[in-house]
């Protein structure tokens, strides 16, 4: 069970006067972001004054406080007493199904990689959809969803040099890892597998502008480019058409 | 119907700011939110608003604005930009009335590089996500979700001129701080040489054109990493000093990406992020590392500063009509008042 990932103690590292990284483990792991999940959990329910936003990442928390309030070695202090943050019994978690149209115009690298990786865009297909994956993190831009868990066989270097624009909603992947992307256009050095008529990000859906978040669960479902365009249509209307399943733990 | 400021031209790059979003870095979203936080609260108690309240930042050169509904009071605040009514030259940081229909052409920055520009009563505009102030790459705030453009109408939520004096900055209050930019030293400082660490201290480096409000990018001596450039990727604050491959300082700020995966050798202290707003392309800059507590009691003294911001400010006299003479005896004033300070 011991995961050399994980640290006995947290790293914590100043970010200037307001505030205060806190570094749970190495690389990219699923428990080490489990960790960060739990963490950030933990302490946002000690709502502390002063401390004024949490921003969880892969490995880190990014704890932004108001100095005048509250000093990093209170930070620090709390978290020490938080520590290791366990995760509650029976906890909700989320597993997404996003539908995805995969190659042609939606995706213009998967013929590329199909050639790259000496196999055909089925078998491409085939493995991006049966993975689980886990969303380790929402950044770069609002929405944006960071996944691991590809299958080993796509893992492929991004681009040597990124593409100044992709097209919205597009589904990638990078390296190890593979993206869903909010309805901007975006530059990216990943490759570009599908687009999806989800909306990661809709701010005139103002119950729940935003889908994903770290910890949650996550697979996609190939559809037609008909059943994209329907489901698209849907999705302008304000409608989550991502399906979502909620479990306990 | 509402009473608007209209856009007659939109300028190099003005965009509709308050103090920014909390809360929502964890969804991807930049916190944005006015560049220069004394300038908006300067600007916006020059007109009797909340300090907080949004108003209209200008990025070196300024817009032409007109309202045909209704006369409004304003004042410029930060940079030292020319400003002129119906092409008449007015002073920046102070109040002026814009009866309706006339014109207010806000020129070049003369010092500095971002203004804001408050009107009296604020604008009536919808926040999204808890604010409005507008950040182009979400295409979130302002009034689409972009900077202004020509023809855009910004509706006025209290259209008209408040009953309460004409005010101006006191000139010690209008000065640009000098000297190095203090930093913090993390969080990954540990990601380069002692070599790399000793000249980013020793050198000057050169604000560069292709800064905005994502990022001020400096040019000058290389600064060296340690071992690999990358980082796994984690969260960005207002004033991190990220250095990627080229060795090159990019400073981050308000529209800012919400994570980056570059070691980010210093932080700017929060006291000093204004002064980030204000650097011009070509100006060049120095870092200083100073002692957290120090940092501490500098942010201090700015909350300070601004929650006594009516204290920068005298009352003037004017008739209805400024004229030069009229100017050159504001400038007496001035003088005399400052005597007290």
């Amino acid at each position: 069970m011991a995961n050399d990932a994980l640290y006995a103690v947290p790293r914590f590292r100043r970010s200037g006067d307001t505030a205060l990284t806190v570094e749970v483990g190495d690389g990219i792991d699923a428990d080490v972001n489990a960790r960060v999940v739990d963490l950030d959990r933990a302490l946002t329910e000690r709502a502390l004054p002063g401390i004024v936003e949490i921003v969880p990442t892969y490995r880190t928390l990014l704890v932004c406080f108001d100095p005048v309030m509250l000093s990093r070695r209170d930070i620090e202090a709390e978290i020490m007493a938080l520590w290791p943050p366990v995760a509650p019994k029976g906890q909700v978690r989320r597993r997404w199904t996003v539908p995805v149209a995969y190659g042609g115009d939606n995706g213009m690298d998967l013929d590329w990689l199909a050639q790259r990786l000496d196999t055909t865009t089925d078998e491409i297909v085939a493995r991006h959809s049966a993975a689980e994956y886990r969303v380790y993190m929402i950044g770069f831009m609002p929405g944006f969803a960071y996944l691991g868990g590809l299958d080993a066989a796509l893992h492929v270097d991004r681009r040597p040099e990124p593409r100044l624009v992709t097209p919205p909603c597009s589904v990638s992947i990078g390296g190890q890892q593979a993206a869903v992307a909010p309805p901007l256009a975006s530059p990216s050095g990943w490759h570009m597998l599908g687009r999806t008529p989800v909306r990661s990000y809709d701010p005139r859906r103002t119950h729940e502008p935003f889908l994903f978040r770290a910890g949650d669960l996550l697979r996609f479902r190939p559809i037609s480019v008909a059943e994209f365009a329907a489901l698209e249509r849907a999705a302008e209307t304000g409608a989550i058409i991502a399906e979502r399943e909620e479990f306990k733990v | 119907m509402s009473v608007d400021l209209e856009i007659v031209e939109p300028g190099l790059a003005t965009t509709l700011q308050d103090l920014g979003r909390r809360g929502f870095q964890r969804f991807g979203i930049s916190a944005s939110g006015v560049m220069d936080p004394i300038a908006l609260a300067t600007a916006n108690a020059l007109v009797g608003n909340k300090l907080e309240t949004a108003a209209l930042e200008i990025t070196l050169a300024g817009p032409t604005l007109t309202c045909a509904g209704a006369d409004i009071r304003f004042a410029l605040a930060g940079a030292d930009f020319a400003v002129a009514i119906d092409g008449r030259p007015v002073s920046s940081h102070e109040t002026h009335d814009l009866k309706a229909g006339q014109r207010l052409s806000i020129g070049t920055a003369r010092d500095g590089a971002r203004a804001v520009l408050a009107v009296s009563g604020g604008f009536q505009v919808a926040p999204m996500l808890g604010s409005v102030s507008t950040h182009s790459r979400s295409q979130l705030g302002g009034l689409d979700g972009g900077a202004l453009r020509a023809g855009d109408r910004l509706p006025l939520a209290v259209p008209g001129l408040p009953a309460r004096p004409h005010l101006m900055v006191s000139p010690a209050h209008r000065r640009r701080a000098q000297g190095a930019v203090r930093v913090l030293l993390g969080p990954q400082d540990d990601a380069f040489s002692a070599e790399g660490i000793a000249t980013f201290f020793a050198s000057d480096y050169t604000v560069t054109a292709l800064s905005d409000r994502m990022g001020c990018r400096l040019e000058g001596p290389r600064v060296q990493h340690a071992g690999a450039v990358g980082i796994v990727s984690d969260g960005t604050v207002f004033g991190s000093i990220q250095i990627p491959g080229n060795g090159q300082p990019i400073i981050l700020l308000a529209d800012r990406q919400t994570t980056g995966g570059y070691p980010k050798i210093a932080t700017v202290i929060s006291a000093d992020l204004p002064r980030l707003a204000q650097l011009r392309p070509g100006e060049r800059v120095r870092f200083q590392a100073i002692e957290e507590d120090a940092a501490i009691q500098l942010a201090r003294d700015m909350r300070e500063r601004i929650r006594r911001i009516d204290a920068s400010l005298v009352e003037i006299q004017r008739t209805a009509v400024p004229t030069s003479d009229h100017l050159l005896a504001c400038n007496l004033i001035d003088g005399v008042i400052s005597a007290f300070d």
